[in-house]
């Protein structure tokens, strides 16, 4: 009420009269919910970072074994991202292309990482792709549990229905007369999939990578049964952290993951700026 | 090009979606393909230009079997009911597309596709617009993009799937006039399917009209509506009705009696007759009923009649009246038709 009062007074209105009522009520819910859940707890992250003073912070991170923690969990949550996004693609096509026995199946399986407990993932991976596990035992001497490699496998699972998920919708509103036209063009197959469907789903496919991205760089769960948690090789920055508060160590930890904040926050503004110039250029779907 | 259409049968699932069609189409010509929907006319263009493959029969590009050649290798302009535009590439890209495709030792350089896009652009009349995406298009422009987009290959034959069907009535009727004037200028042999007889009839050399997976007439518009040669093609086109009659001894009787108009031969069959081949009379024998509805249409005026039929819901019938002398709701009219066709049952 006072709102309105007082915005009509200055020419402008945050509440626009409209016929879909109840508009105060649920911006004040989720306001108040995103308080609760997201904002309170970030405020609180900083305001203990913030304890360290900058010299602290700094310290902190430009520790070696900081850096090379953070730069394992990007490196290997980019990794499988990209991964992620030529495979799941490739997962979509077949789920959404293609009618044959056991389609279903497969698609249901495709949410399993969704539903099954991290740990459980984790410890499946770490002994089958150990050195003396089914996988694992035919690519020796060369080692994949325990190794970064481990990390970007676990990554992959994890991520892997983020990138179905958001592709296979946008996939199956592809209209078929985009395809047949390119065709009486005289495009082959391969030209039609990479200069007409594949421009169309870049949108998509760009907020399924930062989806299965931001699940990577915060995994845990699957992540330090099969990393082996070297320092400064396999080692990845939550893992740390929670090393730092077995410490008692609350600011360091907290300065951790400020850092990782930061990153991803940057990270994900640009894809969002990318996603917002390309809706901008082909409208809005 | 010539194009030859032998024995095209063509089933989906066991269902025969066109059944034994045959269709001469000579060059340069610009020809309608007419019909309700269901009626096979979208598979046999989609048929010619390599979409589908045919069950059985031929097509001949000139006097190339084309039938077993896929869409690329045909060389056919399509343009699809929804335009079918690439939305992410500009309406230059669009155009262009089909030479930037082509093996590099028949593609076009750079500058080459540039200027042939800007002569397409000119063409269509859309020049200055080369650097908008499809969404900042009305209709009609999409519309026009997609034609010069199908031109650019300079395609063998230029086939479109409804070309109006999703503009609004003004703009549909200027492209139309538009689409006739471009095909007079290229002179392009063109295909086009509609269900709409108005556009069929105005814009087209010769229609071919199709229901059920077979080919009912092929020819001029007024060869269609002057001369239909079965019951489909005159109820289908224009207005009509149609009552069942008998012809005794060269009089033609409905419900044994005369009604003043004869026929060579004897038969038993239906009595097609168009609204404004009627003349009211004042005569015994005529066919005459209860006047149900009058209506203005444009520059006529239609009586609707009913003729009684021996308790059975009675036979409607639509008859054009002169514009001064409306006849009264409720009274008797009594006429006869002075053109008309017999198709025996």
């Amino acid at each position: 009420m006072t709102a309105s009062a007082t915005a009509s007074t200055a020419g402008w209105r945050l509440k626009q009269p409209s016929i879909i009522p109840g508009f105060g009520l649920t911006l004040g819910f989720s306001l108040a919910y995103l308080s609760l859940i997201i904002l309170i707890p970030i405020a609180g992250l900083l305001w203990r970072t913030a304890e360290l003073g900058w010299s602290g912070f700094f310290a902190i991170l430009s520790d070696e074994r900081t850096i090379r923690a953070l730069y394992v969990s990007f490196g290997t949550a980019f990794i499988a991202a990209v991964i992620n996004v030529v495979f799941g693609t490739l997962l979509a096509w077949v789920l959404t292309r293609y009618r044959f026995p056991g389609r279903r199946l497969i698609d249901a399986m495709v949410d399993l990482p969704f539903a099954l407990p991290t740990a459980v993932a984790g410890i499946a991976f770490a002994s089958l792709y150990a050195p003396n596990g089914w996988i694992g035992s035919l690519f020796m001497p060369f080692r994949i549990a325990f190794t970064p490699i481990g990390i970007v496998i676990a990554l992959i699972f994890i991520g892997l229905p983020f990138v179905v998920r958001t592709v296979q919708p946008i996939m199956e509103e592809i209209d078929k007369e985009v395809e047949e036209a390119a065709a009486t063009l005289g495009a082959n197959r391969f030209q039609t999939i990479f200069n007409v469907l594949l421009p169309g789903l870049t949108p998509a496919l760009l907020t399924g990578f930062a989806l299965a991205f931001a699940r990577g760089v915060g995994e845990y769960g699957s992540v330090i049964f099969i990393a082996g948690n070297i320092p400064y090789v396999s080692e990845i920055a939550p893992l740390l952290i929670v090393i730092r508060l077995e410490e008692f160590n609350y600011a360091g930890a907290t300065a951790i993951a400020t850092i990782m904040l930061l990153i991803s926050f940057a990270m994900l503004l640009v894809i969002n700026l990318i996603q917002a110039w390309s809706r901008r250029r082909y409208g809005n779907v | 090009m010539e194009v030859k259409i032998n024995n095209i049968r063509k089933e989906f699932d066991r269902f025969a979606a066109l059944n034994d069609v045959s269709l001469n189409i000579a060059s340069g010509e610009l020809i309608a393909l007419l019909g309700p929907s269901g009626s096979g006319k979208t598979t046999l263009l989609r048929l010619i230009a390599g979409l589908d493959f045919p069950t059985a029969g031929q097509i001949f590009f000139g006097e190339e079997d084309a039938s077993r050649h896929s869409v690329q290798e045909r060389n056919v302009g399509f343009v699809f009911q929804h335009y079918a535009l690439f939305r992410h590439m500009t309406v230059a890209q669009n155009i262009g597309f089909g030479l930037k495709v082509r093996p590099s030792a028949s593609r076009p350089p750079k500058s080459e596709i540039k200027k042939r896009v800007s002569d397409l652009l000119d063409m269509v009349q859309l020049s200055g617009l080369e650097n908008r995406y499809p969404n900042q298009l009305s209709g009609g422009q999409r519309q026009r993009v997609a034609l010069a987009r199908a031109m650019a290959i300079e395609p063998r034959i230029l086939l479109l799937d409804e070309p109006f069907g999703a503009l609004d009535a003004k703009v549909r009727k200027e492209l139309r006039r538009w689409l006739r004037e471009f095909h007079d200028r290229t002179g392009h042999t063109t295909v086009f399917v509609t269900h709409d007889q108005e556009e069929a009839l105005e814009l087209a050399d010769r229609v071919v009209v199709m229901s059920q997976g077979k080919i009912e007439q092929v020819g001029s518009a007024d060869d269609v509506y002057d001369r239909p040669q079965s019951p489909f093609v005159f109820s289908f086109i224009g207005e009509s009705s149609h009552l069942p009659v008998e012809v005794k001894n060269g009089t033609v009787l409905f419900q044994g009696e005369p009604i003043g108009i004869s026929e060579k031969t004897d038969a038993a069959g239906d009595l097609f007759f168009r609204p404004e081949d009627v003349v009211l009379t004042d005569e015994k024998d005529a066919l005459f009923g209860k006047v149900t509805a009058c209506r203005r249409l444009a520059g006529t005026r239609i009586a609707e009649i009913d003729i009684a039929n021996n308790g059975h819901d009675p036979f409607h019938v639509e008859v054009e009246v002169p514009l001064h002398a409306p006849v009264e709701l409720g009274s008797e009219a009594r006429f006869r038709p002075t053109r008309w066709k017999i198709f025996n049952k």
